[in-house]
């Protein structure tokens, strides 16, 4: 007797709550969602914490290189692979460069590559697969089609290409190093939002049934406003997990793609490089890989934080947790 | 004792394979010498079912005959004692590039060369002084036995008696007539062409002795069947596939050699494994009944596995950074072996202008660079370079500071030259040259910024190497963007790709590059300035003279020293074309670079070779202890 | 369901023929020499490398190419490799049992690991629990292969001496020595490649399982009393898996591919070592097949997620 009650109040609270939301996002306009979302937000206390960590990261990285006396490309073999110390806080790499300095100045590509490519990649992948999943039909059979082309394409021979089709033409259109950065950006985005696609058209088809969906179409709200504010808050969850994970995928990536020539010239440090230039070193001078591998970590964990918060706050049904 | 007398029973039955015996020995816990005796025994069974008829060598085996002194003029490896066949068990190589085909004729890197030497061999090899060993042959033909012409234009080779092919068949003058159709066939497109191509015939005057002669009088006769681009093809086998079948020969994956050792597995990409050939012609060898020969990964872990941990005996090649190398080698278990190489690492200078492109092409031959063709600025660069800086801190035991751009062999190494580290010498010259500093502290003359591309391709050390120059570089004003391109694409001989070392469409470059024969005007040729030599447009960017620079004085040394024939002549052609590169600073040489390979500490008698593949010596490498 | 799954097979052999066109042309026009290591040495002058080039058939048109591989793939012949010459085939079947070995292992764990340690998570959300697992998780993620790899060789290789960190695929001592190596050498690459795969994967687990718990049918079936864990298992894990098969099912065709980084230190000889090497010689043939089969499994396994979306929601619906 409770089983069937239990199974019948399942489908009967949805709506429910699909229409309270609606009306109440109507009704009452001095609290908006966002101010909501902030109040839950800075409740969130891994999340603040997070935030502070990046933002200290930031502005470290922006104006650290002008306040801390050694210059990034600066180098002394006389004082090469030192220990962390007053002079050097990281220590010196095998060359003799200060690697405080250099973790400063390389934060702030490897933060910029991380986040913008991340952006691109989750805007590609949700418009795909909000697209794919909402239509069905020929649509999503078109666009998974690509998706599967784009899984499959072997990258390194195509990035291979791209450096050799375009790494000159955007050095003489926007000048070496902004050029290279919106290459590697465009990349590393354009290789990576498969994964978000398809979550996101996955999480598409099955709520796209539910019945605050239904309830939505019968009071007539558009597609758009279906899709953008009733749909994809929903899908928020593994959105948020694939972006934290493709900040540190794409500070990962950008040092291997300067293995292939399409890098930022070879001799600017970013996080992701000074890791994989370190390696050999491991054994015998740990500070050289501690440093940078520090650096990403942190980063990544506090973006992941923040995504945690955001998410909590932008989910309507959990308040205050 | 009963389980040894049981083995010992089953190998003389031939009921087991050497392979085998050796498994079970080794469950038996024999010892070294125990597993040789079976062995022995093993080698008898199995050569037995085929008597090769030229079969002159002595049963391999039992008694151990002492080594048949090899008719060498040259320096012989030293005579190891007396060891059995097969006796030292299993040898393990580590290449960090992976061997895909073991026909040397075919091979696409010298990882190739070096997986087909167990089995193939050459004519004779190369030592590490640079003489000649006979291999296959009986004895190296010099001017006094009469072997080289007087006039330089045939080479006669005497070949061993009674060496048979590991199925057998008796090795004769005609599979040296056959390499050379083999290779000479276009359709083949053999990798070894190049050295060939000089040759008018190749004769069998008889069963043993081989005619070869030339076009023109050839003082670099050596690069024919001598070394790594010389090893002896079998004609029973491979005369159904010259020409367009070549690439689909078994052979290719599984050739039939004279060598020490024949091949058991091959993986293409992975792995070989070779077992000891019972045919071979010296009784007493090789000391491994197997080797292993395994591929991949890079070099800094084959560093470790050779000299830290010793899991591998032998790894080769080991081209990693100067500091990780000392450390691995303090800690270690093995032992590094340097040999000094044959190449330098430089620095090449374009003599024509790169950012101006005419008639769809840059770096055009007769549009000079407009400030790099003037020597100021030239001898400028040059003593901007930390050439001992550079060698001391990234090499290491892998090169020394150097000022020529020959650097072997001995005889032909210039002393006229020096190099100098002094930015203010360096300065002062660009400000002669009309080259002085702007207002940001970038030189500049006429309106034109001294701003250059400093390319090489993607390697950690040649990056830092990139980074301690342009650092000097941009201290007197000269601004440097460093370029890398991945190596696969700067070694590129694809037309149609901007970013080839041999397009050279930046103001400077940097690699390594030297000579692979003896007489190495195959290297020299590098700066002769016939139009033809000078990659361009119209040869498909495929001449030597990477540079454009011509000269007059340099063309003659060159024409005469391709046919000249008396040794003190030819030291002076050669000194005198190195100092005119070094003088009008063509090029910097930075480093003078060494082989570096691990090994155990107990394994001996390697005698690596710059000339040759490192394993050209593998029938007589032993462990020791 | 039986009519859409016949549908998306037969659309899967335009898909692949498109997908083939694409690659070949990327692989055809991107740059790079099969015989590069040979430039600068004068014993190989620069007409003999561009007569191999001609010979491989690098420099005829991309449709001549194409249309000569097509044909052959359509008789089931993936052609010779360029480099080794031998069968395609071949080459790939002394790498795969190796591949699945390895890879698969590594990935089957990092399943059986990452769903109870997301679940858990979840659960337990900012339990101690779950701060480590995701702090590790993080850390699994932020370290590359690369880094991770070496650091195994450093500690257990050179310091302790436990593991070999040479992969030989040609062992073939009988019995259980013999079966020990095999699983010892394996032990490295394994771990290394099922902390990053597990890392990942906790945190879909952990996101989508948040994500269900908090439905309201997950607190209707609180409500009426059933167990926590009949509620977690029956109620919210089904609903949660979406995500979690979307990436599992993206990333099995992946095992077939190998993993190349992971491959290169330990000297794997898998498929992503065939494959990379092969790329960097040019070696056509052998890319072809590998990207080709690797393609068939993506759409394969796509078709496959999308099944078990039906299966785990019932309200999914394909037309």
């Amino acid at each position: 007797m409770s089983e069937a009650t239990g199974r019948q109040a399942q489908p009967a609270a949805a709506p429910a709550i699909g229409v309270e939301a609606l009306v109440g996002l109507r009704t009452k306009k001095p609290r908006s969602l966002w101010s909501d979302a902030w109040r839950q937000f800075r409740h969130h206390r891994l999340a603040m914490a997070g935030s502070v960590v990046i933002v200290i990261i930031a502005v470290a990285t922006v104006i650290g290189p002008f306040l801390w006396p050694i210059k990034w490309n600066y180098f002394d073999m006389a004082q090469s692979m030192l220990p962390p110390s007053l002079a050097h806080p990281f220590g010196t790499t095998d060359l003799g460069h200060d690697i405080f300095a250099r973790i400063l100045w390389g934060g702030r590509i490897s933060i910029a590559v991380g986040v913008f490519a991340m952006l691109v990649a989750i805007t590609l992948g949700t418009l795909i697969g909000a697209i794919a999943g909402y239509f069905g039909g020929f649509l999503d059979s078109a666009l998974m089609r690509l998706t599967d082309l784009f899984i499959s394409l072997p990258s390194l021979p195509l990035l291979l290409l791209i450096t050799y089709l375009f790494r000159d033409r955007m050095a003489a259109t926007f000048g070496v190093e902004i050029g290279m950065f919106i290459l590697i950006v465009v990349v590393i985005g354009g290789l990576n939002w498969m994964p978000v696609a398809r979550l996101v058209r996955a999480s598409f088809l099955s709520i796209k049934e539910k019945e605050f969906i239904e309830a939505a179409h019968s009071i007539g709200v558009g597609t758009g406003a279906i899709i953008v504010k009733h749909i994809l808050p929903n899908t928020l969850s593994p959105v948020i997990v694939a972006a934290t994970l493709g900040v540190a995928q794409a500070i990962i990536t950008e040092s291997s793609l300067s293995f292939l020539g399409l890098g930022f010239p070879p001799d600017i440090p970013t996080w992701g490089r000074m890791l994989f230039d370190a390696k050999d070193w491991m054994s015998f001078a740990p500070w050289m890989v501690l440093f940078p591998g520090m650096a990403i970590f942190l980063t990544v964990l506090s973006i992941n934080y923040v995504g945690d918060g955001l998410r909590d706050a932008l989910d309507p049904r959990r308040m205050y947790t | 004792m009963d389980r040894f007398e049981e083995l010992q029973q089953a190998v003389l039955k031939g009921s087991l394979s050497r392979r085998e015996v050796l498994k079970r020995a080794a469950a038996l816990g024999l010892s070294a010498s125990a597993i040789a005796a079976l062995l022995a025994a093993c080698a008898r069974q199995e050569a037995t079912p085929t008597q090769a008829p030229a079969a002159a060598t002595p049963a391999p085996g039992a008694t151990p005959a002492p080594a048949t002194p090899t008719p060498a003029t040259a320096a012989t490896p030293t005579p190891a004692p007396a060891a059995q066949r097969g006796q030292g068990g299993l040898l393990r190589l580590l290449w960090w590039q992976a061997p895909t085909i073991l026909n040397g004729h075919l091979a696409q890197g010298s990882k190739d060369f070096d997986a087909s030497r167990p089995v193939l061999e050459p004519l004779a090899d190369v030592n590490d002084a640079g003489e000649l060993v006979p291999v296959l042959a009986a004895e190296i033909p010099s001017l006094e036995n009469g072997g080289v012409a007087k006039d330089g234009t045939s080479v006669t080779w005497k070949l061993k008696q009674g060496v048979v092919w590991s199925d057998g068949t008796p090795f004769t003058a005609k599979d040296v007539v056959f390499t050379y159709q083999y290779v000479i066939n276009e359709a083949t497109t053999a990798t070894t062409v190049g050295n060939y191509t000089n040759i008018q015939s190749v004769e069998a005057v008889d069963d043993h002795t081989v005619k070869i002669t030339f076009k023109e009088p050839t003082p670099a006769w050596m690069g024919v069947f001598v070394g790594p681009y010389g090893y002896i093809l079998p004609e029973h086998i491979l005369k159904d596939y010259v020409g367009e079948q070549a690439r689909n020969a078994p052979f290719n994956l599984n050739p039939i050699g004279t060598g020490p050792f024949k091949v058991r597995e091959f993986r293409p990409g992975d792995v070989v494994l070779y077992d000891l050939n019972e045919k071979f012609r010296e009784p007493d060898k090789p000391f491994f009944a197997e080797v292993e020969l395994k591929g991949g990964g890079d070099a800094t872990s084959a560093a470790r596995a050779s000299i830290q941990t010793g899991e591998v005996d032998f790894a080769w090649n080991l081209q990693v950074e100067a500091q990780v190398l000392k450390q691995l080698e303090q800690a270690g278990v093995g032992r590094l072996i340097v040999t000094p190489g044959v190449s330098v690492e430089r620095i090449l200078i374009n003599m024509t202008d790169p950012r101006t492109e005419v008639e769809g092409e840059r770096s055009k031959l007769g549009v000079p660079h407009p400030w790099q063709s003037d020597l100021k600025v030239r001898q400028a660069y040059a003593l901007l370079c930390r050439r001992d800086q550079i060698a001391d801190q990234l090499y290491g035991p892998a090169g020394k500071a150097t000022s020529n751009i020959l650097v072997a062999p001995e005889r032909f190494v210039s002393k006229n030259t020096k190099w100098e580290f002094n930015p203010d010498r360096a300065a002062q010259l660009l400000d002669e040259a009309g080259w002085t500093a702007g207002p940001d502290g970038v030189r500049q003359k006429d309106g034109k910024r001294m701003e250059i591309v400093y390319q090489t391709s993607i390697n950690p050390v040649r990056q830092k190497t990139q980074e301690i120059i342009k650092a000097e570089f941009e201290k007197v004003g000269v601004k440097v963007q460093i370029k890398s391109v991945e190596a696969s694409v700067f070694f590129s001989s694809d037309p149609g790709n901007p970013d080839t070392y041999a397009h050279f469409y930046t103001d400077i470059q940097m690699y390594t590059n030297g000579p692979s024969l003896t007489y190495p005007i195959d290297y020299m040729i590098s700066w002769w300035g016939d139009e033809s030599n000078i990659p361009q447009k119209a040869n498909n960017w495929s001449g030597n003279n990477i540079e454009r620079w011509q000269n007059e004085e340099y063309d003659r040394l060159f024409e005469q020293a391709r046919r000249e024939l008396d040794p003190d002549k030819q030291v002076e052609l050669f000194v005198g074309m190195n100092d005119l590169v070094i003088e009008n600073v063509v090029e910097i040489p930075l480093v003078h670079r060494n082989g570096v390979s691990g090994a155990a500490k107990n394994l001996e008698n390697l005698e690596l070779s710059r000339w040759t593949s490192d394993l050209w010596n593998l029938a007589n490498w032993r462990r020791s202890g | 369901m039986t009519r859409y799954i016949v549908r998306r097979l037969l659309t899967a052999i335009p898909t692949l023929v498109a997908i083939s066109m694409v690659i070949f042309t990327i692989l055809a026009l991107a740059p790079g020499d099969p015989l590069a290591e040979f430039a600068v040495n004068p014993s190989v002058p620069p007409e003999v490398r561009q007569r191999i080039r001609k010979s491989m058939g690098l420099d005829d048109p991309i449709p001549v190419r194409y249309t000569k591989w097509f044909t052959s793939i359509i008789r089931g012949d993936f052609g010779y490799s360029f480099r080794s010459r031998s069968p395609v085939s071949d080459l790939m079947m002394q790498r795969l049992p190796t591949t699945l070995y390895v890879i698969g292992t590594a990935y089957l764990i990092a399943v059986l690991l990452a769903i109870p340690i997301g679940v858990i998570s979840a659960v337990r959300q900012y339990s101690v629990f779950d701060t480590v697992a995701t702090t590790l998780a993080f850390i699994g993620f932020s370290l590359p292969t690369f880094f991770t790899g070496l650091l195994f060789i450093l500690l257990f290789s050179v310091k302790l001496g436990w593991f070999p960190m040479i992969y030989r695929a040609t062992i073939d001592e009988p019995g259980l020595r013999g079966l020990w190596l095999k699983i010892e050498q394996a032990i490295m690459p394994i771990t290394v490649l099922a902390l990053f795969q597990t890392a990942a994967l906790t945190r879909y687990t952990r996101a989508s399982m948040l994500e269900t718990i908090h439905q309201d049918y997950v607190r209707t079936a609180r409500a009426k009393g059933l167990s926590e864990l009949t509620v977690i298992s029956r109620h919210a894990l089904r609903n949660a898996l979406i995500p979690v098969v979307t990436i599992i099912a993206l990333s099995i065709p992946g095992i077939f591919t190998g993993a190349v980084i992971t491959e290169q230190i330990f000297r794997v000889p898998g498929m992503g070592s065939l494959l990379i090497s092969a790329i960097n010689d040019n070696d056509t043939p052998v890319i072809m097949a590998i990207t080709i089969i690797f393609s068939a499994l993506v759409v394969l396994f796509n078709l496959i997620a999308d099944v078990l979306y039906g299966v785990l929601d019932p309200r999914i619906k394909y037309e």
